[in-house]
């Protein structure tokens, strides 16, 4: 079963890693790296993918003409999606545990930020029994 | 060769391919019956598969294909560990190996019925018990399919690195666990049969839910399953529930073709055109189970055959034979625990007396932890609401099983079920 694991930030501004100590964004990165490789390697990784800061975002809608309006520059209570990973893994019990080992990712003092990592099955073809 | 055509190359290239992976699973099992080691084995024999495609579409094929592929696999096994010890130790060879003398021996003394023997102990050895159910089936599909890592990984859906490290995976815990090459005890050789049957069961049915995008991967994969049971089939002929799931693919994969509308909408038995269902593999699949039945040991497989069978065989839902029907059910409702078979129970019931019997049964299965706020319930009680007349009833079924399913196929179904009774009744 796939599931996507979703990490938010707040939005308004840059990424709060950017403001960071230098080897807390170091050991966050590698954190994050060493994260994806063991996914990879135990045969669960689909896909992850990081994204650009909240403050690089736009809301995009259609015109009247039909041509894109962009909106940017968010109030602050906006979160935003920081990054995804999705994964293909035998039970949901196995899917939180791999959110929870994302969320104690270590951010400013070495600290486990404990961020809330959304997770929801994604959905599939037409069910086993179906048949 | 001068003055072949195109089609014609392509025809040999496919016909060598088709040997080629018959001849796989035999090759591979000769391989490991003697060298021991599955993951170096199944490296080797892979590399052996590859010099034949290469050569023998031009240079022809060999006079006996399958001792040809094991001399050249066995070679490389050598090799390869010859290699590794060198690596290691810089020494000779250490006596277990075979010497490099007797490497021409290999092979000739496999008769047809040991390759046979061979390929079954190794369907044996992928679908052990003590591995993981994605792991046997990841297994079967490489060792004894013979399918690419990038054709299963196509099939599952993720990506090759994924489905390789998988497999690598798989082939350690296979080495780590001791699982071994060879006939299953006689007290454990039903259980041990039976979950072959399981693994070649879920990989036919990943791949008869064929969805839109990427139907053709997934018909391939329920082909290969058909295919796989047939070749067992072959090598255990005694078996009834062997045949029995044979049957079963046959009697369902005859339905595919109508199973799915031109935007690869998902469409029920009821409503399916059954001029597009498959009549040889139907005669196929009936003929298979009434030579099977007969014998007496008779296993949920050849039940849910007969099922499909009845099913096959009425020209309509109303020509259905749906007491036989619900008679079935009964007898696969004492073998089978899942509630699955019990909901499908109700529908027959409800067919030969009339909705409110089947409704009073799904109030029965409400009650299985298993199936609270499953969806299906939903479902199938929204179906049978409909059928009573309980519009608003059916609607919020429909609507609640639709939020609730993990399939976007039968989200649409279910919503447009609603969305049709939520219409004016002469817009239905």
């Amino acid at each position: 079963m796939k599931y996507m694991l979703m990490m938010n930030t707040p939005g308004g501004g840059p990424y709060q890693i950017a403001s960071w100590p230098t080897q807390d964004i170091r050991a966050h990165i590698a954190f994050m790296k060493d994260f994806a490789q063991k996914l990879g390697a135990s045969g669960e990784l689909v896909a992850a993918e990081g994204l650009a800061g909240p403050d690089q975002a736009k809301l995009v809608r259609a015109g009247k003409d039909g041509r894109p309006i962009t909106d940017g520059v968010f109030p602050e209570a906006k979160e935003f999606l920081a990054g995804y990973w999705i994964v293909d893994v035998e039970s949901a019990e196995r899917a939180y545990a791999i959110a929870a080992q994302a969320s104690a990712a270590p951010g400013p003092g070495s600290a486990p930020l404990n961020m809330a990592i959304e997770v929801r099955q994604v959905m599939s073809g037409p069910p086993e029994d179906w048949v | 060769m001068s003055g072949e055509g195109e089609p014609e190359e392509r025809e040999r290239r496919a016909r060598i391919d088709a040997m080629l992976r018959e001849l796989a699973p035999q090759v591979l099992g000769a391989v490991i019956r003697r060298f021991r080691d599955f993951a170096a084995s199944e490296d080797a024999v892979q590399e052996a598969l590859i010099v034949a495609a290469a050569r023998w579409p031009q240079g022809g094929v060999p006079e006996d294909p399958r001792a040809w592929l094991i001399r050249v696999a066995a070679r490389r096994m050598v090799d390869h560990v010859r290699a590794e010890t060198a690596r290691r130790r810089r020494e000779e060879l250490v006596v277990s190996l075979v010497p490099p003398e007797e490497q021409l021996a290999l092979g000739p003394d496999d008769d047809a019925a040991k390759a046979g023997d061979d390929a079954l102990l190794l369907l044996f050895m992928c679908c052990h018990p003590a591995l993981s159910t994605p792991t046997a089936i990841a297994l079967t599909l490489r060792a004894v399919g013979g399918l690419t890592t990038a054709e299963i990984a196509r099939a599952f859906l993720v990506p090759e690195a994924t489905m390789a490290q998988r497999i690598s995976r798989a082939k350690q815990t296979i080495g780590d666990s001791g699982v071994p090459f060879e006939r299953p005890a006689p007290e454990d050789a039903a259980r041990r049969l039976g979950a072959v049957l399981h693994v070649l069961y879920l990989i036919f049915s990943e791949g008869y839910a064929a969805s839109s995008g990427e139907r053709l991967q997934r018909t391939d994969l329920s082909g290969e399953a058909l295919r796989l049971a047939r070749m067992l089939h072959g090598l255990v002929p005694e078996d009834t529930e062997a045949a029995g799931l044979l049957a079963l693919m046959l009697l369902t994969d005859a339905r595919r073709a109508a199973r799915t509308g031109p935007d690869g909408e998902l469409i029920p038995l009821d409503e399916q055109d059954r001029s597009r269902w498959e009549r040889a593999a139907i005669a196929e699949g009936v003929a298979l189970l009434e030579a099977t039945l007969p014998r007496g040991a008779v296993g949920p497989y050849q039940l849910q055959a007969a099922i499909a069978a009845v099913h096959d065989e009425a020209s309509s839902t109303a020509e259905t034979d749906w007491p036989q029907i619900l008679a079935l059910y009964g007898l696969l409702q004492k073998m089978s625990d899942n509630p699955m078979v019990a909901l499908n129970g109700a529908v027959a019931a409800a067919m030969v007396h009339g909705p409110a019997a089947g409704l009073a049964r799904l109030d029965e299965l409400a009650k299985d932890p298993r199936l609270v706020e499953h969806h299906r319930l939903d479902a199938v009680r929204a179906h049978l609401l409909e059928r009573a007349g309980d519009i608003d009833g059916a609607i919020a079924g429909y609507r609640r099983a639709a939020a609730r399913t993990t399939s976007l196929p039968e989200r649409s179904y279910l919503l447009e079920r609603a969305a049709r009774l939520g219409a004016a009744p002469h817009e239905r």
